[in-house]
């Protein structure tokens, strides 16, 4: 099982197992990761679960599709390694993973 | 164990989602938290004097601070036939596994009501290989929440899907032998059933609260810090009738973020904060491949603005009063959407000539 490191909000460090299959996001809320709301539950539809991807590992994610890379535009405090957790599934290349909650949601 | 409902009518619906991805946390998260649930357990009286709730096994809580979060419930068809097997109505996670075991190759399911959860429904059934009909009562789908336009946008998918939406019908009883067989409409049409799905909306559940002599008028009413005319009881979500700042009415909202969002103001001013609950409200539907995004409550406008084309599959439909923006609906449009919450929520005004180009974005109409 790959692991992610999510930097809370308050800069808490919490090494946490992703299983594969699931989201980024899903992971997040079984550990209770402060800071990612998640309130759609994962349909693309809120940004309420924006974190901020390790801009060294960006290339290991696919891409946002269109619909997330707008959602974004709005979300709180945007940064080019922007992603909404939701739509990111958890694969072995994300093993190790730095990944940055912002200190609010949108 | 508390779980999300967005997805009952879609993902979960065709069994492309576990059950244990619908749940908000792991058991282990209430124990850390030292949160006691009490599951599967009905509260059945609400003793205000003693300020104690009963429930249905006997047992007794007494408390300082309560809050009721008591959801809606299905309206239930009241016509001639109405309580045949085979009828499902979708609200909680029990109403799954009986609609799924309908889902049989080439079944023809009849769904009452063009509303999201049954349009939602619609394209589930046509991705399991059944035969949808959706039956409306008004002249179009989804007419109680969204412009013609994107009504007809809908309807035109739906039936490239080939679900057959039928709009100005009226059920007026359902037939059977003690299986529901067939659904009779006001103008004397038939239609053949294997299984008949209801989406007529919710009713808030306000049982607990009205026999406890808790005003109740569509919905528990509260204040905008969530609060019941008795100060001890709170009150969140589907089941309250609250005000709405942003649009001066009270309104009472089924959505997913007006739960959160209503229930963390309430827990907040529970611990004796003094915080107001004054949300946009916002909404979606996933229909196919089609994302509809709704943000604020489209009612007193005096103008529609349509951006872009459903052509090109991706449009937006905004309401304006005067120059200000009340509403958006967004189908495909995520940043339209996403502009909109911002922009309605700083009461921002619009010039609605800019407003009419698609090449500028929402933000640049101001």
């Amino acid at each position: 099982m790959p692991k992610i490191v999510f930097i809370e909000p308050g800069g808490q460090r919490r090494d946490v197992e992703a299983p594969l299959g699931i989201t980024l996001m899903e992971v997040a809320r079984q550990h209770a990761i402060n800071g990612v709301v998640a309130q759609c539950g994962g349909a693309c539809a809120c940004a309420t679960c924006h974190v901020y991807i390790d801009p060294a590992r960006l290339a290991d994610l696919p891409p946002p599709e269109d619909m997330e890379q707008g959602m974004l535009e709005t979300a709180w405090e945007p940064q080019t390694n922007s992603r909404l957790s939701c739509q990111i599934h958890i694969t072995p290349a994300l093993a190790g993973l730095q990944v940055t909650v912002p200190a609010r949601q949108a | 164990m508390p779980y999300q409902r967005p997805p009952l009518s879609k993902k979960y619906l065709s069994g492309d989602m576990a059950p244990d991805r619908l749940l908000f946390r792991h058991r282990s998260f209430y124990e850390e938290h030292r949160v006691e649930l009490h599951l599967g357990v009905k509260a059945v009286r609400l003793d205000r004097t003693a300020r104690r709730v009963t429930l249905a096994d006997g047992r007794q809580l007494t408390y300082d601070g309560l809050l009721l979060c008591l959801g809606a419930t299905s309206r239930r068809l009241t016509c001639p036939g109405a309580e045949l097997a085979g009828i499902h109505y979708l609200r909680g996670i029990a109403d799954v596994a009986p609609i799924r075991a309908g889902f049989k190759p080439n079944a023809r399911v009849v769904i009452i009501g063009g509303g999201y959860i049954g349009l939602e429904t619609a394209a589930t059934c046509v991705h399991m290989g059944c035969h949808a009909t959706v039956l409306e009562m008004a002249d179009r789908v989804m007419n109680r929440v969204v412009a013609p336009a994107v009504s007809d946008y809908f309807a035109r998918e739906h039936r490239a899907h080939r679900v057959d939406i039928r709009c100005d019908m009226r059920v007026v009883r359902l037939e059977g032998a003690g299986r529901v067989e067939r659904v009779v409409c006001a103008d004397g049409t038939s239609l053949a059933a294997d299984m008949v799905i209801v989406g007529v909306g919710a009713v808030a559940t306000t049982a607990l609260a009205s026999d406890a002599g808790l005003a109740c008028d569509n919905g528990i009413l509260v204040d905008e810090y969530c609060r019941t005319a008795d100060p001890a009881i709170f009150a969140a979500g589907d089941c309250t009738n609250h005000p709405s700042l942003r649009y001066a009415r009270r309104v009472r909202l089924e959505s997913v973020d007006n739960a959160f969002e209503q229930g963390k103001t309430a827990a907040l001013n529970l611990l004796g904060r003094q915080v107001t609950h004054d949300r946009v409200p916002w909404f979606w539907s996933d229909q196919f491949d089609n994302k509809l995004l709704i943000v604020g409550l489209a009612e007193g406008h005096d103008r529609q603005v349509l951006r872009g084309s459903p052509e090109a599959r991706s449009f937006s439909v905004c309401y304006l009063k005067g120059r200000e923006l009340l509403a958006v609906e967004a189908i495909n449009h995520s940043k339209d959407y996403m502009a909109a919450r911002k922009l309605i929520a700083e009461r921002a005004t619009l010039d609605p000539e800019k407003l009419a180009d698609p090449a500028l974005g929402l933000k640049e109409a101001v």
